[in-house]
């Protein structure tokens, strides 16, 4: 396996981490009751800082400094997928994903956890725990909310149609998928998409949602390799506006 | 996040609502004060106190939620990494501290709801100085280190007070401050000795931001009168005079530092007295802007009642589940 195919890993994950954790820190001010202000913005400093680590490895491995990648690129050479750059829309929109992607990232990671890469092991066995407890948070929420009254299980439902296919689009192969699997990095977005499956399906059944058959979705797929719904552009603008003043200057 | 000068203006402190108290009862409650000792949910207290710590705290959250948004717009352009998080630390704190403080004023009786619903009605007032906007970065960071500096001036002294949830809710928010005057101290600091772009912007950004600041702390103690009881029950702890003495002493020298320039002529220490001078603010400016008519004010409450709006369905489908159970005030 070659090192570009390490880092495109490496790339995709972060793009993910921060593209969602800006998304969801949106949040905060105007969340749907204070308890939850708090909490999605908590969650969303841990996807940030979570990201971060990644780009530090990056660095490490000869990519620029975390703030120059995250805050100069334009959205074609974002690797996240179109999934998490989505508008943050209601807060069942947003709860939904929250479940879907936390569900993913927790398979990815404890996949991750036991690398043959040690750097990435080591960060993947770290951000393992937080995102344990992003998951059982979803999970709390979505059953809750689900069984409450029909108006919030309508709400859940809708959005969960809504998001299927993008999310779908996060086991989107990369072209590095083969030489990573063979290497031995972890099983590839196959094997996690599998293990998601089973997962979610339990929630889901608990909290009363219908899950439609999978063979009837089509994966929204493009994002790990660049190419971005017209929502991610002026999300990286907004991102970078006061960095771009001046690139060079400390802030 | 909290000015204290709209709280006390004279019109709210009603003495007729002390006539018909116990005065035996009254003498009591006036000597465990004095002694020092705290008062707490369930013991005796006049309706005239009750009433205006209600309108205290609920004024002090409310202030910490609509505080959260001339920052939080900032959150997602906050340049790097660094700077991103320790904001999003920061403005989630301050929703934190909305929350411990909407807990203390429910202890007095007052629900969340109905004072989230005086909030957005226009009923409840917060500080005058998030009717201002934010319009740069440099707008940002002096909240961050000065309007929450002058709230630590505030806080501090109203740690002192007399009833016991809301000092132990200043004791934790008070801490939490702490990091966020550091915080803004770097970034002013950052910005002030930074390129000529990054000082221009941190300048204009103090030329805007104060006049608010000196309205921060309320009307001065020459027009605002009858607190005497509130001090007394100590639930004024400091005059408004007081705590803007005290914070011109603790950070025009720090501001002056950094080569930033200060918009008033007059500004300066009276060497014999001890006292800032400065050219009186504008209160009828103040005035006007705390009743509704400031650059803001209309925006700052829509984006709180849409918030409102949206979130509407999940409380109700909370509410839903706990139906039938009784409503449980929070301990404090
Ligand atoms: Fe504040
Ligand atoms: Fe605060
Ligand atoms: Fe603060």
């Amino acid at each position: 396996m070659t090192e570009e195919a390490l880092k495109d890993l490496l790339y995709k994950i972060a793009d993910d981490l921060l593209i969602l954790g800006h998304r969801n820190s949106e949040w905060t001010g105007v969340g749907p009751l204070l308890e939850e202000d708090i909490a999605f913005s908590s969650m969303a400093q841990d996807k940030v800082g979570q990201s971060l680590a990644f780009y530090d490895l990056l660095h490490q491995l000869g990519e620029q400094e975390p703030d120059t990648v995250a805050f100069t690129r334009n959205a074609e050479q974002f690797h996240n997928s179109q999934f998490v750059e989505l508008p943050i829309g209601e807060y069942d929109f947003s709860l939904i994903r929250h479940f879907l992607y936390d569900h993913a990232d927790y398979i990815r990671f404890s996949m991750l956890a036991e690398c043959p890469i040690e750097e990435v092991a080591q960060i993947a066995r770290k951000l393992k725990g937080e995102i344990k407890y992003h998951v059982m948070h979803a999970n709390t929420w979505i059953k809750q909310l689900a069984s409450a009254n029909e108006e919030a299980h309508d709400r859940l439902q809708n959005s969960l149609n809504e998001a299927l296919p993008y999310a779908l689009g996060m086991f989107e192969p990369s072209k590095f998928e083969n030489a990573i699997v063979e290497a031995g990095v972890y099983p590839g977005e196959q094997a996690v998409e599998d293990q998601w499956k089973e997962n979610i399906a339990i929630v889901l059944e608990e909290a009363g949602l219908n899950l439609p058959k999978w063979n009837t979705l089509e994966p929204v797929f493009g994002g790990r390799y660049g190419t971005h719904t017209k929502h991610l552009q002026p999300l990286v603008e907004e991102m970078s506006e006061v960095f771009r003043v001046d690139p060079t200057a400390d802030w | 996040m909290y000015g204290g000068g709209q709280v006390f203006d004279s019109s709210s402190v009603n003495n007729e609502l002390l006539k018909d108290e116990d005065p035996q009862k009254l003498a009591e409650f006036e000597a465990r004060i004095e002694r020092g000792e705290k008062i707490e949910p369930n013991d005796w207290m006049p309706k005239l106190y009750r009433k205006q710590l209600v309108r205290m705290i609920e004024q002090h959250g409310h202030s910490e939620i609509i505080g959260a948004l001339p920052e939080g717009t900032w959150i997602t352009r906050a340049p790097g990494f660094k700077r991103k998080l320790a904001l999003m630390a920061k403005v989630q704190d301050e929703v934190g501290h909305a929350q411990l403080l909407y807990g203390a004023a429910e202890t007095l009786g007052k629900s969340r709801e109905q004072m989230i619903e005086d909030l957005i009605t226009g009923k409840s007032k917060y500080s005058n100085i998030f009717n201002y906007p934010t319009f740069t970065w440099a707008d940002s960071c002096f909240i961050s280190w000065l309007v929450d500096a002058g709230a630590i001036v505030n806080q501090l002294a109203n740690a002192r007070g007399s009833y016991g949830p809301y000092c132990r809710a200043l004791d934790r928010i008070c801490a939490e401050e702490s990091f966020h005057l550091k915080y803004g101290h770097h970034c002013v600091i950052h910005l002030a000795t930074g390129t000529p772009k990054q000082r221009e912007m941190m300048q204009e950004a103090v030329n805007r931001w104060w006049a608010p600041m000196m309205h921060f702390f309320g009307p001065s103690d020459k027009m605002s009168t009858h607190t005497q009881i509130l001090t007394k029950w100590k639930v004024k702890m400091a005059t408004n005079d007081e705590c803007r003495q005290q914070f011109l002493d603790m950070y025009v020298p720090k501001i002056w530092e950094l080569g930033l320039t200060i918009p008033d002529e007059n500004l300066k220490k009276n060497k014999e007295t001890g006292e800032w001078e400065f050219t009186e603010p504008d209160w009828e400016e103040f005035k006007r802007v705390i009743n509704g008519d400031g650059p803001c004010n209309k925006e700052r409450l829509a984006v709180r009642r849409t918030a409102e709006e949206r979130g509407a369905w999940v409380r109700r489908a909370l509410t839903a589940k706990t139906k039938g159970e009784e409503y449980v005030a929070p301990l404090a």
